[in-house]
């Protein structure tokens, strides 16, 4: 047993609002440079649809993830080391831009700086790479918001694979959802194993995944190997970047910008334990579907003593393992099995994990008519298809997400019991294989989510990894070289000269 | 001034690109990169791209034996002057027209594009532009190598470079009486070896051919300063 911590994330997805705050928080942070316009580090997208990059789900057309051979063994999809080597002068796998989209901006001078003419003035789009104008904007980084688009083309969505879609393209029984996305983390991560570098690593204390922009050759193959299309090519730096997982804030123990600014408090961070010696046999095993339960096999319990003391065999501090104990993520995933991990049949067994959403009883008008199992509805009957969503989670296997959605029904009728008839029925809580208590448990991590139940996060042992002295006129967090800014600007070695500008004289 | 071009010149290319190249990915590894432009646009990239760099590496790898490896060596195999100079010419000239056609592709890509045009350095579009000057003098080169195969004329430059390699003072006399085309490519050459390091060419120096010997996939690194697991 070979004991690590990873920092991981669950993301209920029953109270996501869709309000992308997320997305603008994180872009803000991270990725409001030149060559990054077009990357989200995180985004949301709206279910059913094709998503950001547009049908990054098609591991048919993309390659990415991991393939199981005849052997047994796993390798990139998108071919073994010979093969990625092979592709380095042309990758047959890589999105355009435009599968992304094509950043612009708005001649917004013009609206002030127009002369007098017949029509009112407008600002048309600019193109952020090339600069020309765009008579026609095509895409965007969220073009299918809230149903957007024709259902022709949503429908394209790869989770609707053995759905019979056609009716939900009818306005009765349509259905959607929000799915905010973001590096996954995994502990079996793709990208760092299709880049010919090494500048992509796992870093062994937190499980962050992280690219060493000195490191970094673009050779882009992290691009393609990664299924879901979170590593992004900075065409301005030629380097691959990705969601850090906001470790600077992680390691003083602090949820990520995206958490931290999260208006429906959707989002938890904590701690997993889990057992490195596992990952391969685990993201190895032959069928699709036992994936999720083979990835539920590599954590370990913090609160068995063999654990614990394996834990400190290998390092891992006193308030990591405290933290593991406590954590939400262990919570959700381990104990009330509520959340799942993000498409598992590729193998790359991700860390960010989501609870799936509720939804309103199809066809209201029949309420009366359809099963209800002793004041609960069956959640076959609710308007997003259980097929639909375990297609996202549980690489089709439907019965672990019946299962989820039961015990979420179960919490709102135990507690809508409790504090309006004042009854506490814990025949609702035996029902779904709980206890009152437990269900008491579960509606105050996840539906009043307090901050301090939502992120259980322990800080990084600088005094384990860092130098103190060292870093004394260090320069911070830079981007890529030192203390110069990342550019050499005007250097011998190329890069656009940046004349540096002093105050002026004042007359 | 022909001693100086092929006899001294040489040496500040040589020293110029290893020096470089050394400070560049010691002082600056940000900027170590190859600048691909294939996320901005596919089209022509694909086909380009491997024409030009498969040729490309082709006729590196011939000039590098073909110049640098002893004649004796040849002489002992067996391989007269005459049939290594076809060989050259052949797998050369079929090396050189596929480099030149990707690099053509490249470089019409590269110019007319908006989106790569914009995205370009000047060293970007110059080192391109010195490239296919270069294909299309080493090409030139055939031309005149076809009148006489006897392998004559080849063996001047083996001499040549051989003796830059080896330190002879009177390296340059080997190849005075040569036609322009051959010394105007050998020039060029040169300059490109010298402009190397300041360019995006450094991405040669890292191929990850380390990849292949990489145990197993995945990379764990740990900050831990303390002891190691």
């Amino acid at each position: 047993m070979k004991v690590r911590a990873q920092i991981g994330m669950v993301l209920n997805l029953d109270k996501c609002i869709g309000c992308h705050t997320c997305s603008v928080t994180c872009k803000n942070v991270w990725t409001s440079r030149d060559g990054v316009e077009y990357a989200w580090f995180n985004n949301v997208e709206t279910k059913p649809g094709t998503g950001y990059p547009t049908d990054w789900e098609n591991q048919s057309r993309w390659n990415g993830g991991w393939t199981r051979t005849k052997s047994g063994k796993i390798q990139p999809k998108q071919g073994a080391k010979w093969r990625i080597l092979a592709n380095l002068f042309a990758n047959p796998d890589l999105p355009e831009i435009d599968d992304y989209y094509e950043p612009f901006d708005f001649d917004y001078d013009h609206l002030k700086s127009a002369p007098e003419m017949e029509a009112f003035p407008t600002a048309r789009p600019r193109s952020r790479i090339s600069g020309e104008r765009m008579q026609k904007i095509e895409k965007g980084p969220n073009w299918e918001e809230i149903l957007g688009g024709e259902f022709s083309k949503r429908s394209k969505d790869y989770n609707f694979e053995g759905v019979q879609k056609e009716i939900y393209g009818e306005y009765e029984n349509t259905f959607m959802m929000y799915l905010p996305r973001l590096c996954e983390h995994c502990l079996n991560p793709a990208c760092a194993a299709s880049c010919p570098s090494g500048a992509i690593y796992k870093r062994e204390e937190d499980g962050i995944v992280l690219i060493d922009q000195e490191k970094c050759r673009g050779w882009r193959m992290c691009v393609s190997g990664c299924p879901y299309k979170k590593v992004y090519y900075n065409w301005s730096t030629g380097k691959s970047e990705k969601c850090t997982l906001c470790y600077p804030r992680i390691e003083s123990g602090n949820p990520t910008v995206c958490s931290e600014t999260c208006v429906g408090r959707i989002r938890y961070i904590g701690v997993m334990l889990y057992d490195a010696d596992k990952i391969e046999e685990a993201a190895s095993v032959e069928q699709a579907t036992d994936l999720y339960d083979a990835q539920l096999d590599v954590f370990l319990d913090p609160k068995d003593p063999a654990v614990i003391e394996a834990a400190r065999e290998s390092g891992i501090p006193e308030d990591w393992i405290l933290a593991a104990q406590e954590s939400p993520i262990w919570k959700m995933a381990m104990e009330w099995k509520v959340a799942f991990p993000l498409h598992p049949e590729y193998r790359t067994l991700p860390m960010v994990w989501y609870i799936p959403p509720l939804s309103p009883i199809q066809n209201a008008a029949e309420a009366g008519a359809i099963g209800m199992d002793g004041g609960m509805p069956d959640v076959r009957n609710l308007r997003i298809p259980v097929k639909y969503l375990a297609n996202l989670l549980t690489a089709g296997d439907e019965e672990p997400v019946v299962h989820a959605l039961e015990r979420m029904l179960a919490m709102r009728s135990y507690m809508r019991s409790k504090s309006i008839e004042g009854v506490i029925d814990e025949s609702i809580a035996e029902r779904v294989g709980l206890t009152g208590q437990v269900i008491e448990d579960m509606y105050r991590i996840m539906a009043l989510a307090d901050y301090e139940d939502r992120f259980v996060i322990p800080t990084t042992h600088r005094e384990q990894v860092e130098e103190a002295y060292d870093l004394r006129g260090g320069c911070g967090f830079t981007d890529g070289n030192g203390c110069s800014s990342g550019i050499s600007s005007g250097s011998l070695f190329g890069g656009k000269k940046k004349p540096l500008r002093m105050p002026q004289e004042v007359q | 001034m022909h001693n100086f071009l092929f006899g001294i010149y040489p040496y500040i290319a040589l020293a110029v690109l290893a020096i470089g190249s050394i400070a560049r990915y010691e002082r600056d590894p940000f900027t170590w990169k190859t600048s691909s432009s294939q996320l901005l646009r596919r089209r022509q990239l694909v086909v380009g791209s491997i024409l030009f760099h498969v040729g490309v590496l082709i006729i590196f790898f011939g000039h590098l034996v073909g110049l640098l490896t002893p004649i004796w060596i040849f002489d002992m195999l067996g391989i007269s002057h005459g049939a290594k100079q076809t060989l050259a010419v052949v797998a050369g000239g079929v090396a050189g027209v596929m480099a030149l056609i990707g690099g053509c592709m490249l470089f019409h890509r590269r110019w007319t594009d908006p989106r790569i045009r914009r995205t370009s350095s000047v060293a970007d579009i110059g080192i391109l532009a010195l490239l296919l000057a270069q294909l299309v003098l080493g090409l030139g080169t055939i031309v005149v190598s076809v009148g006489h195969l006897d392998g004559h004329e080849m063996v001047k430059f083996m001499n040549w470079a051989q003796g830059i390699f080896t330190f002879q003072a009177n390296a340059a006399d080997h190849i005075a009486d040569v036609a322009l085309v051959f010394k105007l490519h050998l020039f060029l050459g040169l300059t490109i070896f010298l402009l190397f390091p300041f360019t995006r060419l450094v991405h040669m120096l890292s191929v990850p051919l380390r990849y292949l010997t990489r145990p197993g996939y995945q990379i764990v690194r740990s900050r831990r300063t303390g002891p190691a697991e």
